[in-house]
């Protein structure tokens, strides 16, 4: 009866490093180690900021190239979500690509006369892809179409802190559907127009 | 942290042990079931009997050994057969007919009867190959409701499922921490993308990357020190690495294409990603330390993504999207690319033999492993809702 002897052994190692502090039970429940669920899961335990200088652009080149990065302490963390005054400017993209099409600029253009007139707010844009396309791969496009409306934004005069972006590569679908008619909905960048809170 | 190193080499002391503890003494003769000149996708199933066995203990048997070369049959009189029976507990005999020996003999304690039926499956795989079995392995994986998305672990078939996060958001991307019960994955909890890491022993999280702008696809180095990942904070979306307490940032692309899905070699002298040349989607690795990327080729199938670099160094398994979705591997110089079966997003268990995969079906995606050699696969126990993104644990 080696083995069984070692079985519970093992089973109240595990008992034993999941709980820390109980001792070796009589019914050993089971020997997968778990997440323990009473001190997981919480964003509240989350050091504010990470263990990373959030934003900076150590090793990064910008300008110059095209691309515009975040400037330190990038983002609106806390500001007020409005998704209805800009709905109508959603930006629409072809299969596979990032590229704004001449029939979309004047969405953008729209936008970027909004923010000047409204001095005090920002936006975020939303990055979306359609389901032909693997789930990361869908998360690096939805990113690109985002930065691509983006640098449109800044190149209209727009300061590039006041401009933030976000992928959801396929994860937010507009409609449901397995066929052009919804894919060519879902291929979209959206604005949500973010004010600080009061 | 101390006490977690401790308790997994006590985990693995115990395991080693408890492998040898009960072995009875009997030849040592060897029997390769992956021979040389075998061929990935075109290898014959070894046909098995098994016999004896009920319930939910011949359900594994099956799975354990349809996923790992064998077949069972229930006529003719193959070489292998396993006898034995599960009345209290799980018993098990593998006999050779040809060699009229008996190659083990043995009985299970404790756990239950999943457990010591995945552990009288992983004896039958070390008998007949090289392998270690996989039966008694973990996944981490995606689960989508539409509302929102969660990590869930779970046993490599799905069952005894655990659900990780609770954050009523978007997540993706879990990856585990090689060796260690700790995974790293993308949650949208702050707003944005970014890359948790979460102690399974402890249950604590921290945020580890959360740069302006996307922060997605995790990769860990095999000795846990480096994390290669994507970020968008210089305005475009490319390949860095850091050290895993966030310092030494380092950006390896500078590209305004896409990079997607870095993973790692397993001798840690690369990082293998999906990017792209001129307009077309390739597979490419570059030195954690910097340098060019180096181009994989992996002819015969289209735009390759989410590769998987095989534990033992020899394999590239990858997504190839042509009309729908396939799952392919090729050699990890590159090369002729083999094609396998329908499915995406690929992650080798620790043995390199088999592959846990997403399988799109009209309701969402579901997960199957998939035997490399036999093309044989089986799907994983669904938890409601889309199942994506599958890491095996190694």
């Amino acid at each position: 009866m080696k083995t069984k002897n070692w079985f519970s052994l093992l089973a109240c190692v595990l008992v034993l490093a999941s709980f820390a502090t109980v001792g070796c039970k009589k019914k050993p429940v089971g020997v997968t180690p778990l997440p323990n669920a009473k001190s997981g899961g919480s964003v509240g335990e989350m050091p504010p900021g990470g263990i990373l200088p959030g934003g900076d652009s150590t090793g990064g080149t910008t300008g110059g190239t095209g691309a515009t990065g975040y400037p330190a302490g990038a983002g609106h963390p806390g500001w007020m979500e409005d998704r209805e005054t800009l709905k109508t400017e959603t930006v629409y993209f072809d299969y596979d690509s990032s590229t704004i099409k001449a029939s979309e600029k004047s969405k953008i253009e729209t936008v970027a006369g909004y923010l000047k007139s409204h001095s005090s707010a920002a936006v975020k844009v939303e990055g979306n892809c359609d389901e032909r396309g693997t789930e990361e791969y869908n998360r690096a496009l939805g990113e690109r179409r985002a930065l691509a409306i983006r640098e449109y934004l800044i190149n209209s005069g727009i300061t590039p802190a006041t401009v933030d972006t976000v992928s959801y590569g396929e994860d937010k679908p507009a409609v449901q559907g397995n066929n052009e008619a919804a894919w060519k909905k879902n291929r979209r960048g959206e604005f949500v127009v973010l004010t600080a809170p009061k | 942290m101390k006490t977690k190193t401790k308790f997994i080499t006590i985990v693995t002391v115990i395991a080693s042990l408890l492998s040898t503890a009960p072995a009875p003494a009997q030849s040592e003769v060897y029997r390769p079931i992956v021979k040389e000149g075998d061929v990935m996708g075109f290898t014959k199933p070894v046909p098995i009997t098994v016999s004896g066995f009920s319930g939910e203990v011949e359900q594994v048997l099956r799975f354990d050994l349809e996923v790992q070369g064998f077949k069972l049959v229930s006529d003719g009189t193959p070489q292998y057969e396993v006898t034995g029976g599960n009345s209290g507990s799980v018993q098990g005999r593998l006999s050779d007919r040809i060699g009229k020996a008996t190659l083990f003999s043995k009985a299970y304690n404790g756990g239950s009867l999943r457990t010591q039926a995945h552990a009288l499956a992983d004896d039958v795989v070390a008998a007949l190959t090289k392998h270690k079995g996989i039966g008694q392995t973990k996944i981490a994986f995606k689960v989508d409701t539409g509302a929102a998305s969660e990590i869930y672990i779970a046993d490599f078939d799905g069952h005894n499922a655990h659900q990780v996060t609770r954050d009523n958001t978007i997540v993706a991307a879990p990856v585990w921490v090689p060796g260690r019960l700790a995974l790293y994955y993308v949650s949208y909890k702050l707003g944005n993308a970014h890359i948790f890491h979460h102690d399974l022993g402890t249950g604590a999280r921290s945020a580890f990357a959360r740069y302006g702008g996307a922060n997605f696809s995790p990769a860990i180095s095999p000795d846990g020190s480096k994390v290669a990942m994507i970020l968008s904070k210089d305005g475009w979306v490319d390949l860095y690495v850091s050290n895993t307490d966030g310092t030494g940032l380092k950006r390896l692309t500078r590209s305004p294409q896409d990079e997607s899905s870095p993973c790692w070699s397993p001798d840690g002298q690369w990082i293998l990603f999906a990017g792209k040349s001129g307009e077309r989607r390739v597979l490419m690795k570059v030195s954690p330390s910097g340098g060019e990327p180096v181009r994989i080729p992996t002819s015969g199938v289209s735009n390759p993504s989410e590769p998987d670099w095989s534990p033992d160094g020899k394999w590239i398994v990858f997504t190839s999207q042509g009309g729908g979705f396939t799952i392919c591997v090729v050699p990890a110089a590159g090369g002729a690319a083999v094609t396998l079966v329908e499915g995406e997003d690929p992650s080798w268990s620790p043995n390199s033999r088999t592959v846990v995969f997403a399988r799109r079906t009209g309701n969402g995606r579901a997960l199957s492993v998939l035997d490399v050699f036999t093309k044989q696969y089986k799907d994983v126990s669904r938890i409601s809702g889309s199942n994506s993104q599958p890491s095996w644990a190694k």
